[in-house]
């Protein structure tokens, strides 16, 4: 096992967001009334500068590290021991942490100080900052925990900030509801994840007692010494440490952490590989279960099939929100997460064939549906489901880095993309609709040369970092022999290509929507969307370009889609990927688990250019299209096909059909409790109660003549022995001294004499 | 003589291994009748016993509190012959330094000077005689005849130290109760005195004003003011 | 005569404690009543140190003779207190003749 550097400041990356939080949600509002809006922000983004300064010394730190010991660890305190399990509160910091760290941390920056202006008119200002670096510091567990148990403190941290922020405006009945519908469905996929957590440790031999459960014995190939014994409660780290048996120096038995899952699975002579694809689990093998249950998870939080219904509704939440969380951090921790744990995917084909084809599927559903949608940040959502889909495609066929490399790519133009739409929403006085926009080129500059330059960057045209991304993955997956069947990478790859050109022709008419067609179509003012507090805030109508706080960030940001291209230019081009050497310590788990073919340089080229044709197609069709804004035929073709139109804007009816199928059958079970309780548990609570009355009866009868004599009889008694004791009680202390010594005395005489 | 009383002292007679060593301890026949330490303690014996039916029976409090005095060295001669000097240094300093002074303090205040006999009456003498009979007999001979468990002391050498430790370790917690005991006993005690000064101010106010002025220092206990408050009580002769 | 032993510590304890329970039980005089308390107080005093000398060995009895000293320190001033309280209110200490509760 490589040597791991122990460092002792990780834990101020994450604390800095939580004592902001912390500081805006306690004293926040005083600040804000007192010193202003400065005092709020000026916490939140200082407490997000340092953390990211931080960040990046320890990028620093791990850069002059050699590559294979390039884990970065400090473990706080033990968080909690459980029969043989130990877990600790320790952060880990490995290339892929540290990319995931480092993209959460800088664009959380960016999106702060960009929320300064576009949350400028908020009451509650000091309220929005607290949930953002309450989120942030979530995410970074997410990102940072050695072990799943911290991954899931920070998955439910961010899954709960996600739906405190969507409904951000919780007086608006629409977007709280969103934000429960968001945290509903988050649910089921939480509940898939700690299933397959809970099956991945019994599988491991994890049992609450600290004896070895039965999905571990002798038989499966672990030496005999490898049997770890029980730790006992209270045993100091260093003393579980020694009890711990070792195989090879490798410590065997379940465990979360996932360096010591990793070294103990790729370890052979631990057998605990064998045994790992030897069980089964209700008739499938265990891996694939673990496996897919986890992804389940991963379907939930990163908005996949079937669970990234919660998705669009969430653009309710304010757009940096929508930017940070829902597209740049939160849901590509499933992406994360899978890439993580690639070691323990790549051991089963039948899970990576689940992972691509879902991630295929859901790229190219996503994008259906986003032809026709004409809210500017749906638009952008699906967007966001079909990339997240793309990503999965990546680590499901065993591109790992190709997967991380879209997430990080995604990362910077999709935040652009975001903040621009939320640029023009504010210029357009809180309007969402593409349709009340159009010809703000010339209002609003510096948002729509970034947008365009984000736009590219999804469309996938090789200038920006959008391409080198998409393009290795598609790549992959057609060579990709990891799947259950050879044929479906091919099948993948065409899906995926098809949905590129969707990509591009959906990107291209939200932007020559918003920007181009004609002149501005809004000018009425305010919106439906117009949130409480801020109507008559705008004296002109004509739309402005944002402040220089905002318009910096989308700079920024339009830069790092451009710039990122340079960590992952294409071998295929004569250059080694960077990101593909710094992600190697993470990946060279896999390594020889996972197999691509290799038809040449030639194909590959070949392909990029077929990448960049259908870009190209679909924004051509888009120009064509939208470009002037008088083209009559998208109107003329709406109407033809209404009834396809109408499925598609309707999202194919998702929601409908998850109402009609999921729902009802809740409400069904929820009908029947209810008959059952009112007609079987209420007629035996009736019957019950008719007993207990008629018993009720008989016992007062009793009680009457019964008791009541005995309690008066009693009373009587005591009254006359009160009667002769009062002569007892003279008022002078000395008498009952007297009276309590020479009960003591007799107390000491009997005791004595009795022994 | 000294040196060897307290050598006995730290080993007393009476003990198997108890300085039979005749390292420190040399045991001394005197007249056949016992050892010089035994006579001693004899004789400190009847001073403690002697001063405590001093106090229970003298009939002036003035002499009882000062009988107590001999009570209290007694007692803590009785400690130094147990081996226990720490606890009859306490035993010197707070009773005597402390409870004793008090004492002493709360018989002069509350006795006035003019009266000529201090008393110090009783009340029903003969059951009380009767009590401490019976009580004296039965627990001495209770004490006198039942076989304890002795057990060989080992060698105290430090014995503040220990008991320091103790303080801190096992006995922390009554230590800690102790010292909040005492604050307590600090605040009440302030309290007690605090609001009865005050009566006093505001009753010596109301007289003054009475008087024309003629005011009196307050916190003084004086036989005037007394129709201000309280039942108009008899004096006690 | 005998060496001196544990008994002879019981039977001076014993005695402190008679006079003391005396002194508690016939007085009138309140400080006359917590000069009979100190005397039991000094009674325990003697039997815990002599029993943790003889029968217990090293210094618990010591140290609950030191607590029994130290609570009697507390009882002392705040019965006094408590006894000069009561004579300014009545004039007097006879605690036969301070009978009403009302102050």
């Amino acid at each position: 096992m490589p040597n791991a550097v122990e460092i002792h400041w990780a834990w101020l990356i994450p604390a800095l967001p939580a004592l902001g939080a912390f500081a805006n949600a306690t004293i926040g509002k005083k600040l804000q009334d007192r010193l202003g809006k400065g005092a709020v922000h000026g916490i939140a983004v200082g407490a997000m500068v340092l953390s990211t300064a931080v960040a990046w010394a320890y990028f620093a730190v791990m850069l002059g590290t050699p590559a294979e010991d390039r884990y970065l660890h400090q473990t706080l305190w033990p968080a909690f021991a459980a029969g043989s399990l130990r877990v600790d509160l320790a952060f880990a910091l490995d290339p892929l942490s540290m990319m995931m760290t480092l993209v959460v941390t800088n664009i959380a920056t960016l999106i702060h100080v960009y929320s300064i202006g576009y949350m400028a008119e908020e009451p509650s200002y000091w309220r929005f900052f607290s949930y953002m670096n309450l989120f942030v510091f979530s995410m970074l567990l997410l990102v940072m925990g050695s072990n799943f148990v911290i991954l899931f403190f920070g998955w439910e941290g961010v899954g709960l900030c996600s739906y405190l922020l969507i409904s951000f405006w919780y007086t608006d009945l629409d977007k709280a509801r969103a934000g429960m519908k968001a945290f509903v469905v988050n649910r089921f996929g939480d509940f898939a994840f700690i299933i397959g957590l809970f099956a991945l440790m019994w599988g491991l031999g994890g049992s609450w007692t600290g004896q070895k459960s039965g999905g571990l014995s002798l038989r499966d190939g672990y030496a005999a010494s490898a049997v770890y014994a029980p730790l006992h409660d209270g045993a100091t780290a260093a003393e579980a440490e020694a009890m711990t048996p070792r195989e090879h120096g490798i410590a065997v038995g379940p465990t979360l952490d996932f360096r010591e899952l990793r070294a103990e699975i790729l370890a052979p002579e631990t057998g605990i590989l064998t045994h790992l694809k030897t069980t089964t689990i209700f008739g499938l093998p265990l891996v694939a279960f673990v496996c897919i249950l986890l992804f389940g998870g991963a379907t939930g939080k990163s908005a996949q099939i079937p669970l990234y219904v919660w998705l669009p509704d969430a653009m309710a939440g304010p757009t940096p929100v929508s930017a940070l969380i829902h597209a740049a951090t939160m849901v590509t921790a499933g992406v994360y997460m899978v890439a993580r744990l690639n070691f323990l995917f790549a051991l089963s084909p039948a899970a990576m064939t689940v992972v691509a084809a879902v991630g295929t599927l859901t790229a190219i559903f996503a994008a259906a549906i986003g032809f026709f949608q004409v809210d500017i940040k749906k638009v952008l959502a699906y967007s966001t489901v079909s990339q997240l889909g793309y990503m999965f495609m990546g680590v499901g066929v065993g591109a790992t880095w190709a997967g991380c490399y879209h997430l990080l790519t995604h990362a910077f133009f999709k935040a652009c993309l975001f903040l621009g739409s939320g640029s023009v929403i504010l210029a357009c006085h809180h309007e969402q609709d593409m349709r009340k926009m159009g010809g703000l080129k010339d209002h609003t500059p510096i948002t729509r040369w970034t947008y365009a330059v984000a736009t590219l960057a999804i469309s996938g045209f090789p200038v920006a970092a959008g391409f080198f991304s998409k393009d290795e993955i598609l790549w992959k997956t057609f060579t990709t022999e990891n799947l259950a069947a050879p044929w479906i990478g091919p099948v993948l790859w065409f899906v995926g290509l098809v949905a590129a050109a969707g990509t591009s022709f959906y990107m291209w008419r939200s932007y020559y929507l918003t920007f181009w067609s004609g002149s501005y179509r809004g000018g009425s003012g305010h919106g439906e969307h117009a949130h409480g507090g801020e109507e008559g805030m705008h004296e002109a109508h004509a739309p402005r370009e944002s402040p220089v706080v905002m318009t910096g960030v989308l700079l920024a940001l339009a830069a790092g889609a451009v710039l990122a291209s340079v960590l992952g230019l294409p071998s295929a081009w004569g250059f080694t990927p960077i990101l593909e050497s710094f992600l190697e310590p993470v990946t060279s788990a896999s390594r020889d688990l996972l197999h691509f073919s290799e038809p040449g340089r030639g194909l590959e080229l070949f392909f990029m250019l077929v990448s960049v044709g259908v870009a190209t197609a679909g924004w051509l069709v888009a120009a064509w299209l939208y470009k002037t804004g008088e083209n009559p035929r998208p109107a003329a073709w709406l109407a033809k096909y209404a009834g396809l139109h109408r499925v598609v804007f309707n999202k194919f009816y998702v929601d409908e059909i998850y109402a009609a199928t999921i729902l009802r059958a809740a409400m069904w079970v929820k009908d029947v409790a209810f008959w059952f309780d009112v007609h079987v548990i209420d007629g035996l609570v009736n019957f019950v109660g008719v007993v207990v009355r008629f018993v009720a009866n008989v016992d007062g009868a009793i009680d009457r003549y019964v008791v009541d004599g005995l309690v008066n009889l009693t009373a009587e008694a005591v009254l006359a022995s009160g009667r002769g004791l009062r002569k007892l009680q003279t008022g002078r202390i000395e008498n009952y001294l007297m009276t309590a010594l020479a009960g003591a005395l007799a107390f000491v005489a009997i005791n004595y004499l009795v022994h | 003589m000294i040196g060897r009383m307290l050598a006995g002292s730290s080993n007393p007679p009476g003990l198997p291994g108890g300085g039979r060593d005749g390292l420190v301890y040399e045991a001394k026949d005197l007249f056949g009748l016992g050892q010089l330490s035994d006579f001693l303690w004899y004789a400190l014996a009847a001073l403690t016993v002697g001063s405590a039916a001093g106090v229970a029976f003298s009939r002036n409090i003035i002499y009882s509190a000062f009988s107590l005095l001999g009570t209290f060295l007694g007692a803590a001669a009785m400690y130094v012959y147990l081996a226990a000097p720490f606890v009859a240094i306490t035993q010197v300093l707070i009773y005597i330094g402390g409870v004793l002074v008090l004492i002493l303090f709360a018989v002069m205040l509350t006795s006035r000077i003019r009266d000529v006999q201090i008393s110090n009456g009783s009340l029903a003498p003969l059951p009380g005689a009767l009590g401490l009979l019976a009580c004296a007999g039965l627990l001495g001979y209770v004490g006198g005849s039942t076989p304890w468990h002795e057990v060989a002391r080992p060698e105290m050498i430090d014995q503040a130290q220990a008991l320091g430790d103790g303080f801190l370790s096992t006995y922390l917690l009554p230590f800690e109760a102790a010292s909040v005991v005492l604050l307590a006993t600090l605040v009440a005690s302030v309290v007690i005195a605090r609001r009865e000064t005050d009566e006093e101010e505001a009753a010596g106010r109301s007289e003054a004003a009475d008087r024309g002025g003629a005011g009196t220092p307050p916190g003084a206990v004086r036989a005037g003011g007394r129709a201000a408050h309280g039942p108009p009580a008899t004096e006690e002769v | 005569m005998l060496h001196v032993g544990l008994a002879h510590f019981l039977a001076v304890g014993a005695l402190l404690f008679a006079l003391g329970a005396y002194c508690v039980t016939t007085r009138k005089n309140a400080v006359g009543i917590l000069m009979g308390v100190e005397l039991i107080l000094n009674a325990a005093n003697v039997n815990f140190v002599a029993f943790g000398h003889y029968s217990w060995g090293g210094i618990h009895g010591q140290v609950f003779a030191l607590f029994v000293i130290v609570l009697a320190a507390a009882e002392a001033a705040v019965g006094l207190a408590i006894v000069l309280t009561l004579y300014r209110h009545y004039k007097t200490i006879d605690v036969t003749r301070a009978e009403r509760l009302e102050g």
